[in-house]
């Protein structure tokens, strides 16, 4: 069983990437968090082979999640992906530089989204 | 249309009806004037509409986005001016979006080249792009590495404003940490502007997560200290006061002075609590036993003083222990909203929240207890009150349903209302169901009132009939039974195509009640006092019969009255001269469902806490409990509810004595 965790504010965004991920296989299972805040709250309660983030996000945005996630020595081994838009170009560097695994930019096809997906597990 | 489209286009909506607000927002600032916060998220709106239409492949919607995004985010970085010119222009231009919304969800997606080269002109008209001056040497690399690009622009013109930068250091608990940091963030949002919130767990323990807060404020060091209850460290910008040199200050004590503390530890303490209080009971009756044997002595007077002492402290401990398990009913209308934002959506009928009284404490368990009730209401009100928004707009109602939830405190009570604008409760249907079921006979004289009443008949109403069609009715008899386990209860009021209202009263707490103690034959009753309205005492002859049905004329209102016994022994008064006997009528309920309980006499008031049954006699109908009042004696606590749905069942005949 792999699990997932997808932060995104945007309610169908995070459905369809759930559904997205879901199309893998059984053994993928999403969990969701709408806000940074409670991405932090359920990240202790799991664990978690992936976690995929939106940069701009009400309370804590992507950046501030990525830095926390990769500076707790409990979570820096969870790969993260970042997906944003092509404005956040500056915010994906930044992710990137602090430890983000891979990012993919909305809008994107189904596949790719699952492709990135399997190649970040892969590694 | 399918479902996932559809919820895009709800959402949609959504995103621009915030954009709108946020817009007259800034047409209309508030006396702190233009605050980046409405800027940003206005630019957050437009921004994740945006990613959505991109994502549901509506290029045209996308590209407009993308176009005022861009506006927007000039804006927010200081690049563009707020001004009136500027707030006109997006308001049309979110007017725009909507109408392509609006083609979108019929199938169509517009050209939107022409809008676009509109932009791009006020774009270039407007912008006044400034050289960024570099960050590095003022603050800390390590600092703006972790930052968004926005928020590292924001720290820029905060620097340029002259004001200074500040970190705090909280260390939080896990589970809730949000509701102290939102406490925390209000402060200074009033002081200044928050930049950003830094989650780290760098040397915090288990169970707690660290935040760095890193604001800007023109306001000194020391009242800011004084403002936040907590010290800033000042890491850039002017007043190189003494503060300036300092290390940010990097305690690990936390800001907040709250413990959490499970639930079963505060009923343990009630529980304790409730154990003194039969010992103080225990004490009374030495200190009444030793003035008999002793007189008025010294030694009785100092027995007397400290159980007075006792008494008063042992109250003031049960009083602090249930003010700790109070929480405001807010939590759980934020729950119901959640529920009522996404169910709603997904059967396609918008509905806009209300919501009173949010303030409005109750004790913790109670209000567990009444989650899936409410719940149960909400959705049923979703499900069958609220029309389609089709059938809505025949009926010249607004599209969109509204629910509003409200909570107030009366007395020793809650009451939470539940209210929605849809087609009300069909109460000829429920008659027609009622005649089926044989509840009532083609003669029956009964009123709308009671007709509604019976949805919370357990088995009255089946999916194909009353739910389809009036709306109401599945699983009520559940919601009325939980209300009633604690010792509360449930009321509805509707009219045709109105409204429909469930009121709960709800006691506020539970663990320990005031109790009136009666007596009836040899037996001795407690009732609880939430549930009287009052008492009194009766002459001789004072009752009349109807139809075999006692009476008792209370200033000019006919009261049905039973006899207490009559409820758990039908026939044990099958003489009239047993109900000359009772000389007191306890009275219960409100306004047509007040009903009077015969008992032969009032011990008094007292306070107990309720014990179930126990497993054997849990199907047990009419008892609330039991309590153990001082020397072992153990006395059933009557279920006032029941008993008087019962005497209003059988003074109007329609069940078989």
């Amino acid at each position: 069983m792999k699990n997932i965790l997808v932060v995104e504010d945007s309610e169908s965004t995070r459905s369809m990437m759930k559904t997205i991920i879901e199309d893998l296989g059984e053994e993928y299972h999403v969990f969701e968090a709408g806000t940074g805040f409670e991405a932090l709250k359920i990240l202790p309660a799991e664990d978690f082979s992936l976690i995929i983030t939106d940069i701009n996000m009400p309370d804590i945005n992507g950046i501030e999640l990525i830095n926390f996630v990769k500076t707790t020595p409990q979570y820096k081994d969870i790969p993260m992906i970042i997906v944003s838009t092509e404005r956040s170009e500056e915010d994906k560097k930044r992710g990137l530089a602090l430890g983000a695994e891979a990012y993919i930019t909305k809008p994107f096809r189904p596949e790719d989204f699952q492709e990135k997906i399997r190649l970040v597990l892969s590694s | 249309m399918n479902s996932s489209k559809k919820e895009f286009i709800s959402e949609a909506e959504e995103l621009l009806e915030e954009a709108r607000e946020h817009l007259l927002e800034l047409q209309e600032p508030a006396e702190t004037g233009v605050t980046p916060d409405t800027v940003n998220a206005l630019f957050r709106s437009i921004h994740t509409l945006k990613g959505i239409s991109g994502l549901f492949g509506l290029e045209g919607l996308k590209d407009l986005s993308h176009a005022i995004e861009e506006i927007l985010d000039s804006l927010r970085l200081g690049n563009i001016e707020v001004t009136d010119d500027v707030i006109s222009f997006l308001f049309k231009n979110i007017d725009i979006l909507r109408e392509l919304l609006k083609n979108a969800g019929q199938g169509n997606d517009l050209d939107v080249t022409p809008y676009l080269e509109d932009i791009e002109v006020f774009g270039r008209k407007t912008s006044n792009r400034q050289k960024q001056e570099s960050l590095s040497g003022i603050i800390d690399e390590a600092i703006i590495s972790v930052l968004s690009n926005y928020e590292e622009q924001r720290l820029r013109a905060n620097i340029k404003n002259n004001r200074a930068i500040f970190i705090i250091n909280a260390v939080l608990s896990l589970a809730d940490f949000d509701k102290s940091l939102s406490e925390l963030t209000e402060k200074i949002k009033k002081e200044g502007e928050l930049i950003s919130t830094l989650p780290t767990a760098e040397d915090i323990p288990p169970d707690s997560i660290g935040f760095k807060l890193l604001f800007a404020s023109g306001k000194n060091p020391d009242s800011l200290k004084a403002a936040l209850g907590v010290a800033p460290g000042q890491i850039a910008g002017r007043r190189p006061e003494k503060a300036s040199a300092q290390k940010p200050q990097s305690s690990l004590k936390s800001i907040s002075t709250t413990v959490r503390v499970d639930i079963e530890k505060l009923d343990g303490i009630l529980n304790t609590i409730g154990e003194l209080t039969l010992t103080r009971g225990a004490i009374k009756r030495i200190e009444r036993e030793l003035a008999g044997i002793y007189g008025h002595s010294e030694l009785v007077f100092d027995i007397h003083r400290a159980s007075r002492n006792l008494e008063r402290r042992l109250s003031e401990l049960q009083q602090q222990v249930l003010e700790i398990r109070m929480v405001p009913i807010g939590q759980i209308f934020s729950r119901l909203a959640q529920i009522v934002k996404r169910y709603s959506r997904e059967i396609g009928k918008p509905v806009n929240l209300t919501v009173f009284g949010e303030e409005t404490e109750l004790d913790k368990f109670i209000a567990e207890e009444i989650v899936d009730p409410l719940m149960h209401i909400v959705r049923n009100a979703i499900d069958h009150g609220i029309e389609s928004p089709e059938e809505r707009k025949r009926k010249g109602k607004p599209e969109k349903g509204t629910i509003m939830l409200k909570a107030f405190q009366r007395g020793n009570n809650v009451i939470v209302e539940t209210e929605d604008d849809g087609r009300g409760i069909d109460t000829e249907m429920i008659r027609k169901k009622a005649l089926e079921k044989g509840i009532i006979t083609a003669g029956t004289e009964i009123d709308d009132t009671e007709l509604i009443g019976f949805i919370f008949r357990a088995g009255f109403s089946t999916k194909e009939t009353v739910t389809e069609v009036s709306g109401r009715g599945v699983g009520m008899d559940v919601v009325k039974d939980r209300i009633s386990s604690i010792h509360g209860f449930v009321d509805v009021r509707t009219e045709k195509n109105i409204y429909t209202r469930f009121s709960l009263t709800i006691p506020i707490t539970l663990a320990i009640i005031k109790s009136l103690l009666v007596r009836v034959g040899i037996n001795t009753f407690a009732l609880p006092l939430s549930s009287i309205s009052e008492t009194l005492i009766i002459g001789r002859d004072a009752l009349q019969s109807i139809e075999g049905k006692k009476v008792y004329n209370l200033r000019g209102d006919l009261l049905p009255v039973m006899q207490v016994s009559d409820f758990f022994e039908p026939g044990s008064h099958t003489h009239e001269s047993d109900y000359h006997e009772s000389r007191y009528i306890v009275v219960s309920g409100y306004g047509e469902r007040r009903v009077g309980l015969l008992v032969d006499e009032l011990i008094g008031g007292q306070e107990i806490v309720i014990r179930s049954l126990g497993r054997y006699f849990e199907g047990l109908k009419g008892f609330a409990g039991v309590t153990e009042i001082g020397r072992h004696n153990v006395i059933l606590v009557i279920d006032v509810e029941t008993l008087t749905e019962e005497i209003l069942l059988r003074h109007k005949g329609l069940v078989h004595v």
